[in-house]
C-alpha cells in the first residue's frame, strides 16, 4: 500500500527526515513510534501529499505522492495531530461538509462510521469545539473515514485523550483494520506500540527498527533488571554512576537497569545498592518491552554520534 | 461547481454563527455613515468672538450690532482690555478678537479710512480661515453701508458675480462625503474580512484538513471569496438606501453602473486581501498589513482632501490606488449622473487591476503546508 524509498526533508538547518525507507502492505495496522520532533508528522504529511519531499520517492497504492496527488487525496483519510475540524460548526455539519466535498454522503458510507458515530450522535448538534477530547477524536476519525478511504493516516490520535478513550480508540482501529483498511498511526506512547501489527521506531528523522512489536522488543541485546528501593532519586543516580552500568532509566515506579556485562546478577546489584545505603531493595530480571528496545537503540546511536 | 456551493454554504453558516461578524457587517456601515457623514464636516456652526470696542461711539456700536445680529457669531463685548481677551483665546474659550480702535468714528469721517484688528485662532487652519472670512464679510457689509450713508448714494459694487455650484448646489458636505464612505465600506468588507477569514483557517489548523481533500485550489478560493463578494454588494445596497433616504444624497446615474464597478472593485480588493492572507500566519498580522494599505489608499484617494491639489508623485501613486478610481466613479455616477462611457477609463483600469490581483493571489496561494 505504501512504498517509501530514501525520502529526505529538510527545514533550513534541520533535517526532519533522513533517507527514510518504509513499506507497508495492504491491510496492515502499522505504528510509527517516536518522541516529539522525531519526524513522524513530516513523514505523514509527505504520505498524504501535503508536503513535497526534497529527495526520494513515495508511493501510495502505486501512485506517486507528488505527481498523482489528486488521486491520492481520494484514497487517503488523514487525521492531523492537531484537531483540525471547524470548531464553530456542529458535529453533523462538519461530517456532512467533509462528506460532500468528497462527493459522497453520510448515508452512503454509514456502515463504516456507524460504530463510532453512534457514540457522538447524542451531541450531533453541538459545536465541535465544545466536545471533550475523546469525542473530538471520534468526530475527526469519522470525518477522515466518511469518504471510505483505503488508507487511514492518523497522526498521534490519542495524544491528550484520557486512558479509557484511548483503549476504545484502539478497539475501533482494530475493527477498521478487519474491514480491510490499511492504517498507519503514530504515537509517542510506547505501550500503544504492542497494539500494532508492525512498528517502526523513529528518532531524529531516521527509522531505527521496523518489525513486529514482539521482535522489536526481543531484539533487546542485553539482560534487563527492574530495580526499586526506598529512595528512587538516589537509586537512579547511583546506578548511572556505577562502573558496571550500561544504562539506567525510570520505567514507571521501577528503574530499568542494564549492566555492561552479562556477569552481573541480581545478587551483585543488591550488594551494590546495600553498600550505597538503600533499603527495601527489589531486583528482578524482566522481559524487555518496545520502550527498552527504543532506549537501547537511542543510546547506541548517541554513542555512535559521540565517537 | 457543487463543491463551491458546499463551501459557500459552510462559509455563510460560519459567518452568521460568529458572535461578531453579523454585527460588524450591519453595524459598521450604519455607524460609519452616520458618524463620518454628520461629524466629519467642514462647516463651522458657531464662532465666539470678543469685540473690544475702544471707541464706544454710534458708528462702532453699529458695527458691533452687525456681529451680534449674525447667528454665526456669539459675541462678548464686556471684556476688559486686550490682555483678558488674549487669555480667553489662549484657553480656547473664544475663537476671535476684533479690536475697534479709539477714535474709530472720528477717523472714518475725517480721514475717510480706518483700520480694525482681527485676530483669529488658527490652531485648526481650515476652521480659522473660514472664521476669518466670515468676519471679514461682515466688516465688508458694514463698510458698504457706511458708504451709502455718508455719500447718500446707493453705491453698489461695480462688478457682481453670480455663482452656482453644479452637482452639489448647496455645497452639502454629506452629498460629497457619503459616496466616498460607501467606497470605504465595500473596501473594509473586501479587504479585512476576506483576509481574516482565510488566515483563520490557517491559524485554527483547519486548512490542513481541507488540504488533504480533493478540493481544487480555485474551488476553495472561489468558495471563500464569493460569500464576501455577496456581502459586499449587500452592504453597498444598504449604504445606498441610507444615503438616499437619510442623507438625501442624489443618485442621478444608473445604479447598475455602480454595481458593475463595485463588483469588479470587490474582486480586486479581495485579491489583495488574499495576497495579504498568504503572507501572514495570524489574524493579527493580516489585520496590520490590511490597515497599512487601507490608510495609505484612503488618505491618498481624494476622499478627504482633493486629489488634484496633491503633489505630482501622489497623483502618480493614485494611478495604482484602487480606492481613488472607485471614489471617482461613484461620485460621478451618483452626483453627476455619468454614464458608462464617462467612467470607461476607471472601469477598464479597475478591470485590468482586478484581473492582475486575482491571478497573482491564486498563483501565490499554496495548497501544501
Amino acid at each position: 500500500m505504501i512504498q517509501i524509498s530514501n525520502i529526505e526533508k529538510r527545514f533550513g538547518e534541520v533535517t526532519a527526515l533522513n533517507k527514510v525507507s518504509l513499506s507497508v502492505p495492504r491491510g496492515e495496522l502499522f505504528g510509527l513510534i517516536g518522541p516529539d520532533g522525531a519526524g513522524k508528522t513530516t513523514l505523514f504529511r509527505i504520505i498524504s501529499s501535503l508536503m513535497i519531499p526534497d529527495a526520494g520517492e513515495a508511493k501510495v497504492a502505486g501512485l506517486d505522492v507528488v505527481k498523482d496527488y489528486v488521486a491520492i487525496r481520494r484514497l487517503v483519510g488523514y487525521m492531523p495531530g492537531r484537531f483540525s475540524l471547524y470548531q464553530d460548526l456542529s458535529v453533523l455539519e462538519n461530517l456532512s461538509f467533509f462528506a460532500s466535498i468528497f462527493k459522497t454522503t453520510i448515508d452512503e458510507n454509514y456502515d463504516l462510521i456507524r460504530d463510532i458515530y453512534v457514540q457522538i450522535e447524542p451531541f450531533k448538534h453541538r459545536p465541535a469545539g465544545k466536545l471533550s477530547g475523546g469525542m473530538k477524536q471520534k468526530l475527526a476519525l469519522c470525518c477522515a473515514l466518511v469518504h471510505k478511504p483505503e488508507l487511514l493516516i492518523l497522526d498521534e490520535p490519542t495524544t491528550g485523550v484520557d486512558a479509557v478513550s484511548r483503549i476504545e480508540f484502539w478497539d475501533i482501529l482494530r475493527r477498521l483494520k478487519d474491514l480491510g483498511i490499511t492504517i498507519i498511526v503514530s504515537t509517542p506512547y510506547m505501550d500503544e506500540a504492542s497494539l500494532c501489527e508492525r512498528i517502526a521506531l523513529i528518532q531524529e528523522g531516521r527509522l531505527m527498527s521496523i518489525d513486529t512489536p514482539e521482535v522489536v522488543a526481543g531484539s533487546f541485546p542485553h539482560s534487563l533488571f527492574a530495580v526499586k528501593t526506598n529512595n528512587f532519586f538516589l537509586l537512579l543516580n547511583h546506578l548511572r554512576e556505577w562502573k558496571e552500568a550500561l544504562s539506567a532509566y525510570s520505567f514507571g515506579e521501577y528503574v530499568h537497569f542494564t549492566p555492561g556485562t552479562e556477569q552481573i546478577t541480581e545478587r551483585a546489584i543488591c550488594d551494590f545498592l546495600k553498600e550505597k545505603g538503600h533499603t527495601e531493595i527489589q531486583v528482578n530480571k524482566t522481559k524487555p518491552t518496545v520502550e527498552d528496545s527504543f532506549m537501547s537503540l537511542m543510546l547506541k546511536k548517541q554513542n555512535q554520534n559521540a565517537s | 461547481m457543487r463543491t463551491i456551493g458546499y463551501i459557500i454554504q459552510k462559509e455563510f453558516i460560519q459567518i452568521f454563527r460568529d458572535r461578531f461578524m453579523p454585527k460588524i457587517i450591519f453595524a459598521v456601515p450604519l455607524f460609519q455613515l452616520l458618524l463620518l457623514s454628520y461629524a466629519a464636516t467642514f462647516e463651522i456652526k458657531q464662532t465666539r468672538i470678543v469685540i473690544l470696542d475702544n471707541d464706544r461711539s454710534v458708528e462702532s456700536r453699529r458695527l458691533v450690532s452687525l456681529f451680534q445680529g449674525s447667528s454665526f457669531f456669539s459675541s462678548l463685548t464686556d471684556v476688559e482690555g486686550i490682555e483678558e481677551a488674549e487669555k480667553l483665546i489662549n484657553t480656547r474659550r473664544v475663537h476671535q478678537i476684533l479690536t475697534i480702535p479709539r477714535g474709530f468714528e472720528r477717523k472714518m469721517i475725517v480721514e475717510k479710512s480706518v483700520t480694525l484688528q482681527l485676530i483669529t485662532d488658527a490652531v485648526d487652519g481650515s476652521a480659522g480661515s473660514i472664521r476669518s472670512a466670515y468676519a471679514q464679510s461682515i466688516i465688508q457689509r458694514y463698510s458698504m453701508l457706511i458708504n451709502t450713508r455718508v455719500t447718500g448714494l446707493n453705491i453698489t459694487q461695480p462688478i457682481v458675480a453670480t455663482w452656482s455650484f453644479w452637482y452639489n448646489p448647496e455645497l452639502q458636505y454629506t452629498t460629497f462625503m457619503v459616496p466616498g464612505i460607501l467606497v470605504l465600506l465595500v473596501t473594509i468588507i473586501g479587504l479585512f474580512l476576506t483576509g481574516i477569514n482565510l488566515v483563520r483557517e490557517k491559524e485554527m489548523g483547519t486548512i490542513e484538513q481541507i488540504n488533504v481533500t480533493p478540493i481544487k485550489k480555485i474551488q476553495f478560493i472561489a468558495g471563500k471569496l464569493i460569500p464576501f463578494w455577496i456581502i459586499g454588494l449587500v452592504e453597498l445596497t444598504f449604504g445606498l438606501i441610507l444615503a438616499r433616504l437619510v442623507f438625501d444624497v442624489p443618485i442621478l446615474g444608473n445604479p447598475a453602473i455602480i454595481y458593475l464597478v463595485a463588483g469588479i472593485y470587490l474582486v480586486l480588493i479581495m485579491g489583495i486581501g488574499l495576497i495579504i492572507s498568504t503572507v501572514s500566519d495570524t489574524q493579527q498580522q493580516s489585520m496590520f498589513i490590511s490597515w497599512f494599505f487601507l490608510v495609505l489608499f484612503i488618505l491618498m484617494s481624494g476622499l478627504f482632501t482633493p486629489a488634484e491639489s496633491m503633489p505630482a508623485w501622489a497623483q502618480i501613486f493614485n494611478k495604482i490606488n484602487p480606492i481613488a478610481y472607485f471614489i471617482q466613479v461613484i461620485r460621478l455616477v451618483m452626483l453627476k449622473g455619468s454614464g458608462l462611457a464617462d467612467v470607461s477609463v476607471q472601469l477598464i483600469s479597475l478591470s485590468v487591476y482586478a484581473f492582475a490581483s486575482i491571478v497573482i493571489a491564486v498563483h501565490h496561494y499554496k495548497k501544501t503546508v
